[in-house]
């Protein structure tokens, strides 16, 4: 899997034509936010709550994003498009990543939690602080199917798909789903 | 509490002339700047942890396809890929200290083996699937203190990091604990396996917590956890861990050492053989 290069770039100044310096920050924070993540289409970035400031200044445009995972793959992609997005709308636009605070589920938003409930995945049942960090095995959340609302649900994997679901089965409508973990 | 300085480490020997950068420095050259000394050991931390887990990452990315249930096939690379996570920060940052124009694939793809600085448990060869849990679980024990405490130390880039590291660690923790609770209160064959693991990894161990002088300075400075209290926090982990596994007690007694010094046994020029082809093979090819 790592035979390849790691590198990703930001591009250190903005390709935006002409800038606007006197912005819109609300228009460019809708633009912003609309960008849906790569590997979870039903939700957008804005709904993540991974959009953590936009500032003007020196003729550009900085917006302030956090990656949810370390390793999340989509980081980049979602850097580059937000970026995109926001050039494309003639501001030129210069992404930062940001560490701290680091990324809780607590910021996804109740549309966001409501988007990825009609798309069959559970939305973190919990706050990110009920998890002390002190070790509890063998404990499962229970976590309510989201297209029956049963809670006779069971883990069938701690991880799935990506870095942040794991995978559950509901008992009353046997449909499998995703669950996106509280972190 | 193990000191480098004072083991002999074993495996190869690294050459002389393969002294590298991120070797300690003369702490007092006269004419340096001040700081200096205190980047240089950075730099040195960064490649220690960068290839711990970057190592240990490419290990359990080699289950991926092989492991012995498909919800195994999922967790091992997902953990994989939280550990390349903090490889690519520590090797990120370095680049950015170093300043000469490297990216994190100059530290990952084009060093040597005697240039990386990673502890020896995570490039031993990843035996049977007992194995390969019970490294995970010895080196996120060890990990979650240690991030724990690095988020109220003075490295800020480190501290941001630690705040979303200390979570992933948890759930590392919970997984691979589970399994060992599991396979040791199992079935005789899981048992003996687990009990064969701990055999062969507790020499492993005490690597993770070995100071030296680049180790002492940074714990001095506020850049380092102090080892003694990650090391508390671990061994309140694992002992109640293995009673519930009904695992003997922890009491490992001896340790290996070099892998900080760029000692390393020959598995680890096998590993990089894998790891590296594409880099070798096409130099300067990317996405």
């Amino acid at each position: 899997m790592m035979t390849g290069t790691l590198t990703g770039t930001l591009t250190e100044t903005g390709t935006g034509q002409t800038m606007s310096v006197d912005a819109d920050l609300a228009a460019i924070r809708a633009i912003a936010e609309a960008v849906p993540d790569p590997e979870l289409v039903v939700v957008t970035v804005g709904d993540l709550g991974i959009v953590r400031d936009i500032r003007t200044g020196d003729g550009t445009v900085e917006i302030d994003v956090t990656p949810t995972y370390s390793a999340c793959p989509a980081t980049l992609a979602i850097e580059l498009e937000i970026e995109t997005a926001v050039n494309s709308a003639g501001y030129a636009a210069v992404v930062r990543r940001v560490l701290s605070p680091a990324w809780t589920t607590d910021w996804i938003t109740p549309e966001g939690r409501t988007k990825l409930k009609e798309a069959g995945i559970a939305p973190p049942i919990a706050r990110s602080d009920d998890d002390s960090g002190a070790v509890q095995y063998f404990s499962q959340p229970v976590v309510p199917c989201p297209r029956c609302d049963s809670h006779d649900t069971a883990r069938l994997s701690a991880f799935g798909a990506t870095a942040c679901k794991a995978q559950y089965q509901c008992a009353s409508c046997h449909e499998p789903f995703d669950y996106f973990k509280c972190l | 509490m193990v000191s480098a300085d004072n083991i002999a480490g074993i495996g190869m020997s690294a050459p002389d002339h393969a002294a590298q950068p991120q070797d300690p420095a003369p702490r007092q050259v006269p004419g340096d700047l001040p700081g200096r000394a205190q980047q240089d050991d950075l730099l040195a931390l960064l490649m220690r942890l960068g290839d711990d887990h970057l190592i240990l990452g490419h290990r359990l990315s080699e289950w991926c396809g092989h492991a012995p249930m498909l919800e195994e096939d999922l967790a091992l690379p997902n953990m994989a890929l939280d550990l390349l996570g903090t490889a690519r920060m520590c090797y990120g940052y370095a680049a950015e200290i170093e300043g000469s124009g490297k990216t994190e694939d100059d530290y990952a793809f084009l060093r040597d083996g005697t240039a990386f600085r990673h502890i020896l448990m995570v490039e031993q060869p990843n035996g049977d699937f007992a194995y390969t849990i019970l490294r995970q679980f010895f080196f996120a024990a060890f990990m979650h203190p240690f991030w724990q405490e690095m988020t109220g130390l003075a490295d800020p880039r480190l501290a941001a990091h630690a705040q979303k590291a200390v979570k992933e660690l948890a759930y590392h923790i919970r997984h691979s604990g589970e399994w060992v609770i599991r396979l040791g209160d199992g079935t005789p064959e899981s048992a003996r396996r687990i009990g064969d693991a701990l055999d062969a990894l507790s020499p492993y161990v005490g690597e993770l917590f070995e100071t030296d002088s680049i180790s002492i300075a940074l714990t001095t400075a506020g850049v380092l956890p102090d080892m003694e209290v990650v090391q508390r926090q671990f061994d309140a982990t694992v002992a109640q861990t293995f009673r519930a596994a009904t695992l003997p007690d922890y009491a490992p007694e001896f340790a290996h050492s070099g892998g900080r010094r760029g000692r390393h046994t020959e598995y680890l020029g096998h590993l990089l053989a894998e790891l590296q082809f594409m880099q070798r093979a096409y130099p300067g090819q990317s996405w």
